[in-house]
């Protein structure tokens, strides 16, 4: 496959073509945020965490969904990028009850990492305090809707690693949850197939092993990444 | 050269924040050294006094005398420090807005009639009890602050590191895992 | 079907014709007015008095003047009768016998009616929306016959190209390069999609379209499926528009029943099948990736562009997606010529634009205009000023995602780039009238809520930058807010449109951004100062 160069922060880098700058980025070793990337299944694009500078272009454009070119030109840490990530945070942790202190997740967490990687000391906007459920009618695994920051890599892992499509989205807006089957009790749920891969996936606190408590909370990532190597390099290695 | 005036306060909270303060140890004879005590929980006075160098607040706000202090420490001092999760995001002392328009009222049930071993009933006792607010809320909603130290309790070294800096003068300048919340 | 079959259903159609055609609207507007009931005491009378073969009835689309139905235009002595009554109706026919009535009538020299030009209306009002035949007798389909026989695709395409069309849903991106774009995508299969999920708050052009001319749609989408090399279309519509989807049904029906939709079009080897797919309530589905894939019966939510539609759509498929006005205006270029289109309207934007013109002006009503008309000709002259001679303060167009135009600047000619210089935009056609009651930060934050209540929740920024800015909002409307607020609120308004995933989001501010550049005062005038800082604080440059 054909190569390409572009200049990653004033940095030269080449990519193979149809690579994305996401990965381009990481193959240099040039860090860039992402909150709803997943290693395994395809981009969304809806984080807005990995979003870029890049010349020639009056848009913001986000790392995971954007491919390459040649003689392109990619800012990755500007300013204004700090400063939107940074709102994006803000805004998420207005938006449910992310308390961090109480959480399964707490030290374990890729949006409490983001946080104050970006520098985030407090929030701006009000706190929204919404009333969400915690489903734990499962025999395994918890659902806080709390935590939930509507990311979709559980719908994602649910429906393209293990193909069993127990998890969606309902609703609009504010108003949207992550649900099973029908929007039916996860404990009731006829698809799924206790795989726990929407654990794996989960970024926060949102879904757990039950019994865990504060801070006790591992998404062992690396059972993931092991079926997504297998799958894609067919290669059984961890 | 003048001791700087520090004072610190326990609005809604566990008082966990003021025990990793006392975690500081011997740092704290050299904080002695350094600052007058002029208002805390530690230390016996009843005013807040006018002319604070840094007060370190811990606690979300949550009643009406919380607001008033809060405007009184506004006035009479220079540097305000949100200390601890609960002044910055108000964290757990705010889950009871989760319950929505009457939180306050179901709250005090919760703890006062519901969970009574004996004489249950909601305390009332005007210029006494001060009543809940509505919607508790982060200190830097009801005034503007200079600075936040987040930590559920903010770690000792963390609490040494800023109040170090505002002792030589300089904006604390807390980064990566020393903003991690909780 | 071949020409001399279009051309006899055409003279038959017209042969049919009485000396008097009562002409009724039947569109939305006027039936919920009573024009339903209006059109059949008509019928009844005219069998009553034995009228037939000197009287028709028809039901027509449109006929402009909303705010007066149900409306009865009358030919040929074209007088046009507003406010008719079912139990008055009867009158009109007096007026045939050479009596005279007491119903009142319109003002056909009035600008409203005057100052219009009709391309994509021309048959709106005239047609019967219901009758293939109807259409046909008004030259209907004879375009896309032309087009198919007389002219190759890329001639097609130049066409639309040279007419200087752009799309009506309100970006304006040059229809002709959109059409060779996705007949240069390779691909096997290849979708044309008619958007008509129409959803901006008081915008009602695109229903009054498919309700009052389904077939020029049909047309245009049929022309554009020869044009790219497309063989099956989906007219995405929603289902709150009943009337609309009974009428493109049936219209998609009896053209197929003709053989205009289907295999050999006309003898050519088009084959072109158009499908309904009906919305189910979420504004975020006129955006067309979310569009595709509520088609294609996922979730509809958008996705990050490119790939564009025209090189990876519906199922993967170069997909042309066109609003239903830019379509509707395809035949009318077809068979006048795209320098007779490109005569009309100004340097950049060509033909016309249809608006829904409603608020706070005397006339309401449904009208076309050549582009670059100005703001005070439309609201003033044609929409004859606020009613009780109140003082017009704004006009805003563009929906949710545009903006308002204050009185003083409505000398603007209406056309895309003059629009998005102050702050607004086209949009597809909604025209809000405001006068001085109007509170503009109230106005911002019923935008704001709309779009918080439709973002599809996807980008965080859409969907907890639009809650946070209708707090804002909120808390400077009600008085309670600081300069902090509003400082918040339009870093807000930057962060939401510069990084939100699709045009809802990325739009979202624009109400309240256009509102402050326009009538900041209005904003601070309610800010109360901010909570005091120590003044040790303050000197300390905090």
């Amino acid at each position: 496959m054909a190569a390409v160069t572009l200049t990653i922060n004033g940095k030269p880098v080449s990519a193979p073509a149809g690579a994305t700058v996401l990965e381009a980025a990481q193959d240099a070793g040039i860090r860039i945020p992402t909150l709803c990337h997943l290693e395994g299944v395809y981009d969304v694009g809806a984080c807005r965490l990995c979003l870029l500078e890049v010349a020639g272009s009056n848009k913001l454009l986000p790392a995971c969904t954007t491919k390459v070119a040649e003689g392109m030109e990619v800012w990755t840490d500007t300013e204004r990028l700090r400063k939107y990530r940074r709102m994006t945070l803000e805004l998420l942790f207005a938006e449910r009850n992310h308390v961090c202190s109480v959480c399964v997740s707490n030290g374990n967490c890729e949006l409490q990492t983001l946080a104050y990687e970006a520098g985030m000391d407090h929030v701006r906007y009000p706190y929204q305090h919404p009333q969400l459920e915690i489903d734990q009618t499962h025999p395994l695994f918890g659902m806080d809707h709390n935590r939930c920051i509507l990311c979709t890599r559980c719908v994602r892992v649910c429906w393209h690693i293990e193909g069993a499509g127990t998890k969606n989205v309902a609703g609009r807006g504010a108003e949207c949850r992550i649900i099973t089957d029908l929007n039916q009790p996860w404990g009731e749920s006829e698809t799924c197939t206790n795989c726990g891969k929407c654990v794996m996936a989960c970024p926060t606190g949102a879904l757990y092993y039950k019994g865990v408590s504060n801070g006790e909370m591992r998404h062992d990532r690396h059972k993931l990444e092991f079926i997504v190597t297998a799958r894609e390099e067919k290669q059984w290695i961890a | 050269m003048d001791r700087l005036k520090l004072a610190t306060v326990w609005l809604g909270g566990c008082s966990g924040c003021h025990m990793s303060f006392l975690d500081l140890d011997e740092f704290l004879v050299e904080l002695a050294q350094r600052v007058e005590v002029v208002y805390s929980p530690l230390v016996d006075r009843k005013e807040y006094p006018e002319g604070v160098d840094v007060c370190l607040i811990e606690g979300a706000v949550a009643n009406t005398d919380h607001v008033e202090l809060l405007e009184r420490i506004r006035r009479c001092t220079r540097v305000m420090v949100s200390f601890g999760d609960c002044a910055v995001t108000g964290n757990v002392t705010a889950m009871r807005n989760q319950l929505g328009p009457r939180n306050a009222e179901l709250a005090l049930k919760r703890a006062y009639v519901e969970c009574a071993q004996e004489h249950p009933g909601i305390p009332h006792a005007e210029g006494i009890v001060p009543p809940l607010l509505s919607r508790v809320m982060p200190v830097h909603e009801v005034v503007p602050v200079e600075h936040y130290l987040p930590g559920c309790p903010p770690p000792a070294d963390r609490i040494r590191a800023v109040l170090t800096a505002l002792l030589e003068g300089r904006a604390p300048a807390l980064e990566g895992a020393q903003l991690k919340f909780g | 079907m071949d020409l001399n079959q279009l051309l006899a259903i055409k003279e038959k159609e017209l042969a049919s014709r009485r000396p008097y055609t009562l002409r009724c609207c039947t569109a939305a507007g006027c039936l919920s007015a009573g024009g339903d009931q209006v059109k059949k005491r008509l019928e009844q009378a005219v069998a009553e008095l034995g009228l037939s073969d000197q009287v028709e009835v028809r039901g027509v689309g449109c006929l402009r003047l909303c705010c007066q139905g149900p409306l009865v235009h009358v030919d040929p002595v074209n007088e046009l009768y507003q406010k008719v009554a079912p139990e008055t109706a009867r009158q009109l026919l007096e007026r045939i016998r050479g009596g005279t009535v007491s119903l009142e009538t319109a003002d056909l020299h009035h600008p409203f009616f005057t100052k219009q030009l009709s391309i994509v209306l021309a048959n709106s009002g005239v047609v019967d929306p219901e009758r293939i035949e109807s259409y046909i007798a008004a030259d209907g389909y004879r375009a896309l016959h032309d087009a198919l026989l007389e002219m190759e695709p890329r001639d097609v395409i130049q066409a639309i190209a040279t007419s200087g069309l752009r799309g009506r849903g309100g970006a304006g991106f040059p229809t002709g390069l959109k059409w060779s774009t996705v007949a240069k995508s390779p691909g096997t299969r290849k979708y044309v999609v008619c958007n008509a999920d129409e959803g901006d708050p008081g915008a009602f052009m695109d229903r009054s379209v498919l309700e009052s001319d389904p077939h020029s749609v049909l047309e245009g989408m049929a022309i554009a499926a020869y044009a790219v090399g497309a063989d099956q279309g989906y007219i995405y519509v929603r289902a709150e528009y009943p009337l609309a989807i009974r009428r493109l049904r049936l219209a998609i029906e009896q053209a197929r029943r003709l053989g205009i939709l289907g295999s050999g079009i006309f003898g050519s080897p088009l084959n072109f099948n158009v499908e309904l797919r009906i919305g189910a309530g979420a504004f975020v589905c006129g955006e067309e990736t979310a569009l595709m894939a509520s088609i294609e019966g996922r979730r509809g939510t958008p996705r990050p562009r490119p790939p564009f539609p025209a090189e990876s759509g519906l199922w993967g498929c170069p997909t042309l997606i066109n609003n239903v006005e830019t379509f509707a205006n395809v035949p009318a270029i077809i068979r006048n010529g795209a320098e007779w289109f490109a005569s009309i309207g100004t340097e950049k934007s060509k033909g016309t634009k249809v608006f829904a013109l409603a608020g706070k002006v005397k006339n309401t009503g449904l009208i076309e205009v050549p582009m670059g008309t100005t703001l005070r000709t439309i609201v003033e002259e044609m929409g004859g000023g606020a009613p009780g001679g109140a003082r017009i303060k704004a006009v805003q167009t563009g929906g949710p995602s545009g903006g308002c135009v204050p009185a003083e600047l409505m000398d603007v000619e209406v056309d895309y780039e003059s629009l998005t210089r102050l702050g607004s935009i086209m949009g597809s056609g909604g025209m809000i009238v405001m006068d001085e009651t109007t509170d503009m930060v109230d106005v911002a934050r019923f935008f704001m809520e709309f779009c918080k209540d439709e973002s599809c929740g996807k980008c965080i920024p859409c969907r907890a930058g639009t809650v946070q800015m209708h707090g804002l909002l909120t808390r400077i409307l009600e008085g309670k807010g600081t300069t902090r607020d509003l400082a918040l609120l339009e870093e807000l308004c930057d962060m939401v449109k510069h990084t939100s995933l699709c045009g809802l989001g990325q739009t979202a501010p624009n109400p309240v951004l256009s509102t402050l550049r326009f009538f900041r005062q209005e904003y601070e005038r309610r800010l109360k100062p901010d909570r005091p800082v120590h003044p040790v604080a303050l000197a300390a440059g905090r």
